[in-house]
């Protein structure tokens, strides 16, 4: 049935860019920056997952037992080191500083990878489907989705919930009150990214399970985590997956006509939230 | 006791002598460039004259875009689909590529202008995937794979080789001063002061009655059909356009902003410095791949942090040097 | 002294190139009640911020039971027992008024004041304490941040201008919770535009005119046409005319 194939297409993608997603608002709520080479560290964590694979063969959701830490460690002293020299009132400096990071990873990665694509071998769960009413639905989108899900309510949870999610927003509201009550607004900053790049890993990993991936792949995905983000709404980690799925579903329609025009039909669906809505579809609520 | 008040209104006068400085430095840098080689000359003017459209937009305007490509782009398919599917004359189809790149950038504002500082830039950036993708799906323009100009057009513009680089460096020159120009006529007048109190202050200059917005879009939309006219220039000189290329992040963005960066942001002198800085390094290293684009990547970075008002910012700090002054003084 | 907590000596703070505060001296003791009024632009925020590590000073030492403090960070010196009450409040909007008064807590100083007994002091704020920190009245934002402030267990707090924009029966019963928190012993100073109330509760008065300490004394021994004088600079006759 070509609806349910469309759904579930729109899942996984959903899903996937909620990921995306999730990560540049956080750090966005947090700290007022965006990191213009969000992508290129999505891509760096499916580099890294082939770097463990290769040393030790595990499957690659195995290897995020060290993904996940290490890129939350590069998470961290990006910040802590770079980034935290950047964070003010200029909107610019941040701006030009990723920019110009990403340039570099790209290049970094094409230089120690070469520019040949790659694909993390997922084993079973890659083709694996169950039937529901006549059609076969793959295991995998439903995987995504259900990670997605739980990445997202996890996140809101702890912001919500958790010391540490009432130490970030308070950070993220006034970041200098902070100090007069003993928190080292710098160490947050770096606590917020290294949470951030630990949910880049898993959607990295994720990603390079399911496609072809190589070097140049960052910017297509920092625009797709930003057309989420505008599509869903500022401020919300339930607004990360509603957006995704509107743009996985918007794509997946489009593929389904023409392959071809998969990307640009949800460039169009972007377009047209931003004119019509443009606080997004579920902003910020609070509690 | 009373003393006499004087009261002056400002006319928007147009400081025609303002540009003889600007206009003079970009002769002699073309010139300069022009005695070692022609073409690459003119490739150094063009890159001159987008880094000071780009300083324009972020270092004046406040508006930091990565989607410039998107009017190279559209610049070059305009010129090519003019002077090849219409046959019309080179110079016009270079107009015409202008015009298309001022049409693009009136209705993408309409959207990404609702988009404020990162976001407005990654808009951009979409704004330029948009126009890329859709080049690569039309077959008129010759799709994925690229068009081709035909010899013939490029032959108007000179019977040999060295008359066409010749004809290339005069356009570039004529574009180049032209955007210099414009860029210290309309930074010296009122419009130039409205600029400067709205990167300094949007909300109290709109407290005094300046519209950021309208004014904000004017320069987006004017340093886009000047972007757009030197994209034609560029599909004049390669003769080949992909669409991967024509709308490069790396050539048409990465590149001028590194060029606005090191030579410094928000200042006339600038670009001029970045330029040859860009051109010495590509020349060295440019052999060395993707290491090269590293290097160029690093250094953006550590100027960024240590030196943000790059080079032309540092030899003012310590000289008070000011070749194109910008701002207005007592007398 | 011995009982000396909190001493300054020769303090200068610069904003960029402005001098806000001259060669300032200034002490407070374990227990005391000091009061620092002065009009607009005195410095009287500046000090409490170069107080509270919010600010560094130039030169001068702020010391804390005869431990420079001077120069470091905010974040260590309220976890040695120096706690602001910021002007304007500063609630964090996105936190409930429990939450704004758990993050005191991060200072991790142990000490009596807990959340329980912070709304012991101010039911009023026990009873809003789901709402978000923007939603409650002018009087019941100021309570929340002293008590946040006081959840760093502080040996000195620091207030500034806490009845600023408030009706005169809310000062009144936010001074009163003030003597309440000064019964234990805690050491206070409070930044007031408000003489009379200053001179209320104070045992020492300073003065500050345009950076400087141009008056200091116990209330009770400076009269009040002294400290008018010194608050506007003026040099009055006999008959009270400049």
């Amino acid at each position: 049935m070509a609806i349910l194939e469309v759904i579930v297409q729109a899942m996984m993608l959903g899903g996937l860019y909620a990921l995306f997603a999730a990560g540049l608002a956080l750090v966005f709520g947090v700290m007022r920056i965006v990191n213009l080479a969000h992508g290129d560290f999505i891509v760096m964590a499916g580099f890294l997952a082939l770097l463990v694979i290769w040393a030790v063969p595990v499957h690659p959701f195995v290897s995020l037992l060290i993904v996940i830490p290490a890129m939350a460690a590069i998470g961290y002293v990006l910040q802590r080191g770079l980034l935290n020299r950047i964070v003010g009132a200029d909107p610019m400096a941040p701006l030009l500083v990723t920019f110009g990071l990403s340039i570099l990873i790209q290049n970094a990665l094409l230089q120690a990878f070469s520019g040949d694509t790659r694909k993390l071998q997922g084993g079973a769960i890659e083709t694996s489907s169950m039937s529901i009413g006549g059609t076969s639905v793959g295991h995998y989108p439903i995987l995504v989705f259900v990670v997605a899900v739980g990445v997202i309510w996890g996140l809101q949870t702890l912001f919500y919930k958790t010391r540490l999610g009432y130490v970030l927003r308070a950070t993220s509201d006034d970041a200098q009150t902070v100090r007069l009550m003993g928190v080292d607004n710098r160490h947050v900053y770096a606590v917020a990214s290294a949470l951030a790049f630990a949910v880049i890993s898993v959607a990295g990993v994720l990603m390079a399970v399911r496609t072809n991936f190589d070097p140049t792949l960052g910017p297509a995905r920092l625009l797709t985590a930003f057309e989420v983000v505008i599509i869903g709404g500022l401020g919300s980690f339930w607004g990360a997956l509603i957006g995704g799925m509107v743009l996985g579903l918007a794509q997946a329609i489009g593929a389904r006509i023409d392959p071809g025009i998969q990307m640009l039909v949800g460039h169009i669906v972007f377009l047209f939230v931003l004119l019509v809505r443009p606080n997004g579809l579920w902003p910020k609520v609070g509690h | 006791m009373t003393t006499a008040i004087e009261i002056s209104r400002s006319r928007n006068f147009i400081d025609w002598p303002g540009i003889v400085g600007p206009v003079l430095a970009t002769l002699l840098f073309g010139v300069v460039a022009g005695l070692i080689d022609l073409r690459l000359a003119a490739d150094m003017l063009i890159y001159l004259t987008l880094a000071q459209l780009w300083n324009l937009l972020s270092g004046y305007a406040g508006l930091v875009s990565v989607g410039q490509q998107a009017f190279v782009g559209l610049g070059g398919y305009t010129f090519y689909y003019v002077a090849v599917g219409l046959g019309a004359p080179v110079l016009v189809a270079v107009a015409c590529g202008g015009v298309a790149g001022l049409l693009a950038a009136s209705v993408g504002s309409i959207f990404i202008f609702r988009l404020k500082g990162a976001y407005f830039a990654i808009g951009t950036w979409v704004v330029a995937e948009i126009c890329r993708l859709t080049v690569s799906i039309t077959p008129q323009l010759g799709g994925g794979s690229g068009a081709s100009l035909p010899v013939s057009v490029v032959k108007a513009l000179g019977a040999t080789r060295g008359m066409r680089d010749m004809s290339f460096l005069i356009i570039a020159f004529m574009l180049a001063v032209v955007t210099v120009s414009s860029i210290v006529l309309l930074l010296r007048s009122r419009y130039g002061i409205a600029l400067i109190a709205i990167r300094d202050s949007e909300r109290a200059a709109e407290a005094l009655g300046v519209d950021s917005l309208k004014i904000k879009r004017c320069v987006y939309i004017g340093a886009a059909f000047a972007t757009a006219l030197i994209g034609s220039l560029i599909f004049l000189m390669k003769l080949r356009m992909t669409p991967d290329a024509a709308f490069s992040v790396l050539d048409w963005t990465a590149y001028v902003l590194f060029i606005v960066v090191i030579g410094g942001s928000g200042r006339l002198e600038g670009p001029f410095i970045g330029t040859i800085v860009f051109f010495v390094l590509r020349a060295f290293f440019a052999a060395f791949g993707p290491l090269y684009l590293v290097i160029l990547g690093a250094v953006a970075v550590l100027v960024m942090l240590f030196a943000p008002a790059g080079i032309w910012g540092l030899i003012t700090k310590h000289t008070g040097w000011e070749i194109f002054p910008v701002r207005r003084r007592k007398p | 002294m011995s009982n000396s907590l909190l001493s300054l000596a020769g303090v200068n703070v610069f904003y960029g190139e402005f001098q806000a505060l001259f060669d300032l001296s200034f002490d407070v003791r374990v227990g005391e009640c000091v009061a620092l009024v002065g009009s607009n632009g005195a410095g009287k925020s500046t000090l409490l911020k170069a107080i509270a590590g919010l600010m560094s000073p130039r030169s001068g030492t702020v010391s804390l039971r005869g431990d420079s403090i001077g120069g470091i960070g905010a974040e260590t010196v309220v976890k040695k027992g120096v706690a602001l009450v910021p002007e304007g409040r500063r609630l964090f909007p996105s936190l409930t008024v429990e939450e704004n008064l758990l993050m005191g807590a991060q200072a991790k100083r142990g000490g009596p004041w807990s959340l329980e007994r912070i709304y012991q002091l101010f039911p009023n704020i026990a009873e809003r304490r789901r709402n978000l920190g923007g939603a409650l009245s002018g009087g019941q934002q100021q309570m929340v941040a002293i008590g946040r402030a006081l959840m760093t267990n502080p040996d000195l707090l620091l207030c500034d201008e806490i009845s600023l924009g408030l009706a005169p029966v809310v000062v009144r019963e936010l001074y009163e919770r003030l003597a309440t928190i000064r019964a234990e012993g805690m050491a206070v100073v409070i930044v007031e535009q408000d003489i009379g109330q200053a001179s209320k509760v104070a045992t020492k008065l300073y003065c500050l005119r345009s950076g400087r300490v141009v008056l200091e004394g116990s209330p009770a021994s400076l009269s009040r046409q002294q400290i008018t004088e010194a608050y506007f600079g003026l040099e009055t006759t006999a008959h009270g005319h400049p």
